[in-house]
């Protein structure tokens, strides 16, 4: 049927059907809001969580000095690990054996070691390393220190941070630089650009369209995972919470409270990372901006 | 056909061809990858301002032969020059040395290349594709950079275009910004790998225009192609490859209308 005989016979009437019912869709939300509606309640009635104490705490001295220490710890250690993580890539990507399989044994290690096991060790590096020093490899050394005094515990905790994260950062990095297509670096070349030039211009930016979500990930682990320098022990969030229990031994409150920033902090960086992202898929997608992702993230938003 | 032995010795000496005139020049190129050889003894020369048309089946060694032009790919054995240089390599006393990788990108910076799959950049628009290697490799001024890079957008008709990104637009429209793009860097010799094959075919005409304009400015060309009328219209000469060797070798309307050898006959009765 032609558009003109639409206009000459007139549209047809607009289907006007009556619905699919779906009643295990109406019982299953249904049961939701009763969830929901008992978990309302426990919140505002239950003794045990004790708001009035977490508000006493939850901006005092101490718990600040916490957050920032978190936030410090995260960003140092993301920081390091994604630089040493793409040099560890780019080893693993050499045409050297020696450096691709050094950077290989580096990953083996640190991604089959837990991280707090680590941890534990650095907050015990003076024992496994006494005093370090400046020398000849093997030959005579022209400045030693004692360990323990040198490793402070923010040193020690940002060290494990930083030497575990590369291993993680250095897997995502590579999958990036893989992920960008051949002929990319073969028409840099074709126009003289050096190998540096290549990676720095040309592949990096391509790459980090693969590597900023998996990295994202990394960053709230990680910003989570400084919970696990306690065991060095270092002052973050929630051993700081951990700290005033010990003497108020009001243990809910307090790690409620530290759940309350820990959420803060990781809402903030999702925001970020939806900005990140969507400033590296410049030129990807019909419209070559960011506006279809923006309708993507809308519509998952709002999702049925 | 092939065996280890016309294969020439690399460090045997060579004389130096006599430059004049001559844009490129290959002597008994090898070229393996492993154990299969795909070049076995290329003999050919291209003078300045020439258009060379290079035809043949697939798997001939064509396009194998125009990335060892620019070193893309190391040859094996056999010589190839490139403006009167040796091309990947520096001959002292009898002795051939690999060139650092800078050198080789110097080596590269006069020969531009477009690739059968534009291979733009993505992340970057149309004018900083065309904007980026003269900026970053030749450390040019920005704003001269840019005006030129807007004319040569110009000259391949897509001055409107400037500001967008390549997944906008048509294969066609990319391929043009391809070939500004290896403009920008001014380079003496322009290599073309079968420019027109990963395009719709109400596509190929508008990139044959360019080239064709580009011919006529009096730019030395070696085009890997599959587009007979473009190779009889704007050809110099025409260069039939098969199994790894030139087959024939003469202007286009002589190899096109009367091919001497009986592959190039098998050939052309079946693209014709």
């Amino acid at each position: 049927m032609t558009v003109d005989d639409d206009v000459e016979k007139g549209r047809p009437e607009a289907i006007r059907a009556v619905p699919v019912r779906h009643p295990g869709r109406w019982v299953a939300a249904a049961v939701v809001v009763v969830l929901v509606a008992m978990f309302i309640n426990f919140l505002l009635t239950s003794d045990a969580l004790e708001w009035p104490e977490q508000r006493k705490y939850i901006t005092s001295d101490a718990v600040l000095r916490g957050v920032r220490n978190t936030i410090l710890l995260t960003v140092a250690a993301m920081i390091g690990g994604m630089v040493l993580g793409t040099v560890l890539a780019l080893m693993r990507l050499s045409a050297n054996p020696l450096l691709s399989g050094a950077a290989w044994f580096y990953l083996w290690f640190f991604r089959g070691t837990p991280l707090y096991t680590q941890l534990l060790i650095w907050g015990a590096i003076g024992s496994l390393f006494p005093t370090v020093g400046i020398g000849i490899p093997f030959g005579p050394e022209f400045q030693t220190w004692q360990t323990q005094a040198l490793v402070t515990p923010m040193l020690a905790a940002g060290l494990g941070l930083i030497l575990n994260e590369a291993a993680y950062m250095a897997e995502i990095v590579r999958a990036g630089i893989l992920s960008v297509d051949e002929g990319q670096q073969e028409a840099a070349s074709a126009l003289g650009m050096s190998r540096m030039q290549t990676m720095r211009r040309i592949v990096l930016p391509q790459a980090m369209r693969v590597i900023v979500p998996p990295t994202g990930n990394e960053v709230l682990s990680m910003m989570k995972n400084t919970s696990l320098v306690a065991a060095v022990p270092f002052s973050e969030l929630t051993f700081t919470a951990q700290t005033i229990y010990a003497s108020t031994y009001k243990i809910i409150p307090m790690l409620v409270m530290a759940c309350l920033w820990y959420l803060l902090l990781s809402s903030v960086l999702m925001i970020a990372q939806y900005y990140i992202e969507r400033h590296f898929s410049r030129g990807v997608g019909k419209n070559g901006s960011a506006r279809t992702q923006r309708i993507r993230f809308r519509g998952g938003g709002g999702g049925q | 056909m092939s065996g280890g032995d016309n294969v020439t010795d690399p460090l045997a000496k060579t004389p130096a061809p006599e430059s004049g005139g001559l844009m490129v020049k290959a002597e008994r190129v090898h070229k393996s990858f492993g154990r299969l050889e795909v070049l076995k003894g290329i003999d050919l020369e291209v003078r300045q301002g020439e258009v060379m048309c290079v035809v043949g089946p697939s798997g001939s060694g064509k396009s194998t032969f125009l990335r060892c032009i620019n070193h893309l790919e190391k040859i094996n054995a056999g010589r190839l020059w490139v403006n009167g240089h040796l091309v990947g390599y520096r001959q002292q006393g009898g002795k051939l040395y690999e060139l650092r990788d800078r050198e080789v990108s110097a080596q590269r910076r006069e020969i531009g290349m477009v690739f059968q799959r534009f291979n733009l950049f993505p992340h970057m628009t149309a004018l900083e594709n065309v904007m980026g290697a003269p900026v970053w490799v030749k450390r040019q001024p920005k704003d001269q950079v840019r005006s030129r890079a807007l004319t040569l957008l110009e000259r391949v008709g897509l001055a409107d275009k400037a500001q967008v990104y390549p997944s906008q637009l048509s294969g066609g429209q990319q391929q043009r910004v391809a070939i500004a793009r290896a403009l920008a860097m001014e380079p003496a010799l322009m290599l073309f790998d079968e420019p027109t094959s990963a395009l719709d075919p109400e596509l190929v005409g508008e990139v044959l225009d360019v080239m064709k304009q580009l011919a006529l400015s009096g730019m030395t060309m070696v085009v890997v192609t599959h587009e007979m009328g473009f190779a009889r219209e704007v050809g110099d000469s025409l260069v039939f490859m098969d199994d790894g060797v030139v087959v024939e070798e003469g202007t286009p309307r002589e190899v096109l209308a009367n091919p001497q050898h009986q592959r190039t006959q098998d050939f052309l009765s079946k693209v014709l």
